[in-house]
C-alpha cells in the first residue's frame, strides 16, 4: 500500500492508445476460409485456445504456403476483454509473413511490445498480461496443427509463469545462484510473479501446476541439502567439495571433533586418556590454531607434548588442512 | 448523449438535496455538540433529518437510527460488535448468512470464521434468491444473527424478509438486513417487518457518499464499533457530519415520495429496455420482473465478454457495470452469476444495467440502440458466438 494504490484507478486508464484503438478497430478479425486458402495457394489452418468458461478464448486462422512454410495470411476472433482482442489482433498481425517456425517464436512479451505507445511504457497494466499470453499459445497450437506434432514440443521448458515467460529451470537457477530467500527477489530478478500474480501461490486467477512459494521452498530445501552433503563428504572422505580453510569456525571445530573422534580419540582411550577441544582461533598466518587440553592418563604423559601431539596434528593435517597446528593447553 | 445506468453502484445527488446541505458548509459550520449558537444552529434541521430518516423506513420513537459513514460501517458494525457481544462474551458460536451478500457482509463473516465463528452461508436458487426451508434448517440454539440482504445488488432480487423476520422472532435470533439496495426503491418499513438492525446508504438513493445509517429495534444492546465521545447517544462517535445527514434526510424524505414513481415510470422504463434487450438472440435475465427492484436488469449477453461490452458501452457515452471477469482488479467472474449456478460460459457474459428516477425515455431508447449495435460488433468479434457447436440450454 502507497500512496497510489489507495484511492486505486480505472484500468481502462493504462491501456496504450495503440490498444484502445485495435479494440475500436481490430484489423485483423475475421476468418479464413478454404476458397480463401485456394486463391492463395496455400493451406488453411484453424487453431483455437481457451474457453468461454475461463473468461478468455481466442481462434486463429493462418493460410501458409506450404513449400515456404510463409504464413501469407493471418485473422482472429476472440471472446475476450478489450485487450484479449487488442492482443489477439496484434498477434496475428506479427504472423503475417512469418515462417510457422518464425511465428512460433513470438511470445506474449513481443505482442506487449508491439502494443506500446513508447518504448518503456508498457501497453497493459500487470493483470492484463494474462492476455497476451492467450496470443502466443494460439499460435503454438496453429503451428502444432499444421506440423502435425503435439503443441507442447514446441516448449522446450516447463514455464511458470505465462505471463513474463520465465521457465522452471530459470526461477531455479537464479535462486541458486543468487541465493535468493523471497519471492519479492525473483519477482525482480526475473519478472516472473509481476503481472497477473497468478503464478505467485495458488488461489490467484487462474490455477496453475507450479507455484513459486513452492519452488522457492523446494529450491532452497535442495540448496540446503547440497550444502549438507558437500560437508559430509567432506568430514567423511576429506574431499575438496568444500574447503576446510574457508569454513566457519564452528564448522572447523565440527569436522575436526569428527577427525578426532575416528582416529585420535580410540587410541587415547585404550590408554586410559582422552581430549578435549578447548578452542579454534585464526592463526593470523593463515593457519588455523586448535587449542586442546589432555585428560586422564594424556595429561602429564611425556609424550603428550611430544609423540603424540605430532601424530595428532599429522591425521589432522591429513584428513583437513596443513593449516592446522595443535596447541596444547 | 451520456447515459448512466450504474444507479446501484451509486446515484446522482439531486439537486434538491445538494440544495438543502448548502448552508451547513460555510454558513452553520459549528459542531453541533458545542454549547454555543455555532454549534446549536444547524440543530433544527439535523431535528427535521432524523424525523424524515425514520418516517422513511416506519421506525417508531423507541428504536434508534444510528448515522454511520456508510452501510459498510453499518454492516461492520453489526456483525462485529454481535461477535463480541455474544459469541466472543456469550455462548453463541454461529451466524448464518448468504452467498450473494455484499463483501461489508461477506467478508466480515469470512473474518469472524478467521477468528474461530462458524458462519452458514445459505445457497441460492437459480432466480439468486435463498429458500426458507433452508434457513429454518440453518439456525441452531447457538445462532447468535442472521446477516441476509433485502435485495440484491446485482440481480435486485427481492428476498423474502418478511418470512425470515418472523423465523427470526418465532427462533429468538437476532436479524440484520442490508436494505442497500432496497431503500428508495420498494416500500421498506420496520413495522412491518422484524428486522433488528437494517442498514442503508444515502448515495444509493439520490443522497450524498460517505453517510448512512444503522437502524436498531427498541435499545437493542449493542457495543459500539466506534468509541471515542458520547454523539449519537454514545453509541457511535464522531462529530456529527452535519451537511450530509441533512441531504440523508432529505434524500429520504424525496426518495420515499418517489417510491409509486419507480414502482410506476422506472419500472416501465426499465421493463422496455429489458424487453428491447430480449429482441435480440440469446440474451437472458436472471429472475422475474415482478420479483426484483424495479430499477435493475442483469443480463448474460451469450459470446460476449462482460468487459468487452462495459468497453463499448463506454465508448457511446452507457455508463453500466459488470462484476465479472477482467471488470475488476480481482479478475473473477461474477459472483452472484456463480452462486445462482449459471454455467460457467455465462458468468463471464453479465451485464447490469440499473436505472434511477432520473432516467429518461430518450436515454433508454438511445441505451437500446448502442446495446444493439454492441452486440452485433462484439458477436462479429467472439470466437465463441459464431463456432459454437448448439446453443446452450439455458438454466436461468
Amino acid at each position: 500500500m502507497a500512496k497510489n494504490s489507495l484511492i486505486g484507478g480505472s484500468i481502462w486508464e493504462e491501456y496504450s492508445q495503440k490498444v484502445q484503438d485495435l479494440m475500436n478497430h481490430p484489423q485483423n478479425m475475421g476468418e479464413l476460409t478454404e476458397e480463401d486458402a485456394k486463391n492463395m495457394g496455400g493451406k488453411l489452418i484453424i487453431a483455437d485456445f481457451g474457453a468461454e468458461s475461463c473468461g478468455d478464448a481466442v481462434r486463429l486462422y493462418w493460410i501458409v504456403d506450404e513449400a515456404t512454410e510463409v504464413i501469407k495470411a493471418a485473422k482472429f476472433k476472440s471472446f475476450g476483454c478489450g485487450t484479449a482482442i487488442a492482443s489477439s489482433d496484434t498477434m496475428a498481425e506479427l504472423c503475417i509473413g512469418k515462417t510457422v517456425s518464425e511465428a512460433v517464436k513470438i511470445t506474449n512479451i513481443d505482442v506487449e511490445k508491439a502494443m506500446r505507445d513508447t518504448p518503456d511504457v508498457p501497453a497493459v497494466p500487470p493483470q492484463k498480461m494474462h492476455c497476451s499470453v492467450m496470443a502466443y499459445d494460439v499460435i503454438k497450437a496453429a503451428a502444432a496443427s499444421y506440423k502435425g506434432v503435439d503443441a507442447a514440443s514446441f516448449e522446450d521448458d516447463i514455464i511458470v509463469c505465462e505471463c513474463a515467460r520465465v521457465s522452471l529451470g530459470t526461477i531455479k537457477e537464479v535462486i541458486k545462484i543468487n541465493n535468493l530467500k523471497t519471492v519479492e527477489e525473483i519477482t525482480n530478478y526475473t519478472k516472473a510473479g509481476a503481472f497477473c500474480k497468478s503464478c505467485i501461490k495458488p488461489g490467484g486467477h487462474e490455477a496453475r501446476e507450479y507455484y513459486l512459494v513452492d519452488i522457492l521452498r523446494d529450491t532452497r530445501a535442495e540448496m540446503e541439502h547440497d550444502h549438507l552433503l558437500a560437508i559430509s563428504n567432506s568430514k567423511i572422505e576429506g574431499s575438496n567439495t568444500v574447503n576446510f580453510d574457508d569454513l566457519t569456525i564452528v564448522k572447523k571445530f565440527q569436522q575436526i571433533e569428527a577427525v578426532i573422534d575416528e582416529n585420535i580419540r580410540p587410541m587415547l582411550v585404550m590408554d586410559g586418556g582422552n581430549l578435549e577441544i578447548l578452542d579454534i582461533k585464526e592463526g593470523g598466518d593463515g593457519m588455523s590454531d586448535v587449542y586442546i587440553r589432555y585428560l586422564g592418563a594424556c595429561s602429564g604423559c611425556a609424550s603428550s607434548s611430544t609423540g603424540t601431539l605430532f601424530a595428532i596434528e599429522a591425521v589432522l593435517q591429513e584428513k583437513l588442512s596443513k593449516n592446522i597446528r595443535i596447541l596444547p593447553v | 448523449m451520456r447515459v448512466y445506468l450504474d444507479n446501484n453502484a451509486t446515484t446522482i445527488v439531486d439537486p434538491k438535496v445538494f440544495a438543502e446541505m448548502v448552508p451547513y458548509f460555510c454558513q452553520m459550520y459549528g459542531n453541533p455538540n458545542s454549547l454555543h449558537e455555532f454549534g446549536s444552529e444547524s440543530h433544527p434541521a439535523l431535528r427535521k433529518a432524523m424525523d424524515q430518516l425514520y418516517a422513511g423506513i416506519n421506525a417508531s420513537d423507541e428504536d434508534d437510527i444510528v448515522i454511520t459513514s456508510c452501510a459498510t460501517e453499518s454492516n461492520n458494525w453489526v456483525i462485529k460488535s454481535i461477535y463480541h457481544d455474544y459469541i466472543l462474551n456469550g455462548d453463541k458460536d454461529h451466524i448464518i448468512t448468504s452467498e450473494v451478500e455484499h463483501p461489508a457482509v461477506g467478508a466480515s463473516c469470512k473474518f469472524l470464521e478467521s477468528l474461530g465463528v462458524k458462519v452458514t452461508y445459505l445457497p441460492v436458487n437459480t432466480d439468486g434468491v435463498i429458500s426458507v426451508e433452508d434457513l429454518k434448517n440453518a439456525i441452531t440454539d447457538t445462532t447468535a444473527l442472521v446477516s441476509i440482504m433485502w435485495a440484491n445488488n446485482e440481480t435486485g432480487m427481492i428476498f423474502p424478509i418478511e418470512e425470515i423476520g418472523a423465523i427470526c422472532k418465532e427462533r429468538g435470533v437476532l436479524f440484520h438486513t442490508d436494505a442497500v439496495q432496497a431503500v428508495g426503491k420498494i416500500p421498506v418499513d420496520v413495522k412491518k417487518v422484524n428486522v433488528d438492525f437494517l442498514s442503508f446508504s444515502a448515495h444509493k438513493f439520490h443522497g450524498p457518499k460517505g453517510i448512512g445509517g444503522l437502524y436498531i429495534r427498541n435499545g437493542q444492546p449493542l457495543s459500539p464499533f466506534f468509541h471515542g465521545g458520547e454523539h449519537m447517544g454514545g453509541r457511535r462517535s464522531g462529530t456529527l457530519n452535519v451537511p450530509s445527514i441533512v441531504g440523508m434526510g432529505k434524500a429520504m424524505e424525496l426518495a420515499v415520495e418517489a417510491l409509486d414513481f419507480e414502482k410506476n415510470n422506472v419500472r416501465r422504463l426499465r421493463d422496455k429496455l429489458e424487453d428491447a434487450l430480449l429482441q435480440i438472440p440469446e440474451m437472458m435475465v436472471v429472475g422475474t420482473k415482478e420479483q426484483r427492484v424495479p430499477n435493475t436488469i442483469l443480463i448474460s449477453v451469450k459470446g460476449i465478454e462482460g468487459e468487452a461490452m462495459l468497453w463499448d458501452l463506454n465508448q457511446n457515452g452507457i455508463g453500466a457495470s459488470t462484476g465479472s471477469a477482467c471488470a475488476s482488479e480481482a479478475l473473477e467472474s461474477n459472483p452472484v452469476m456463480e452462486a445462482i449456478g449459471a454455467e460457467a460460459d455465462l458468468a463471464h457474459t453479465a451485464l447490469r444495467l440499473s436505472l434511477s428516477r432520473f432516467t429518461t425515455e430518450a436515454e433508454i431508447d438511445f441505451a437500446i440502440d448502442v446495446i444493439q449495435k454492441a452486440v452485433v460488433r462484439l458477436r462479429a468479434i467472439s470466437s465463441t458466438y459464431a463456432y459454437a457447436p448448439e446453443w446452450h440450454v439455458s438454466k436461468l
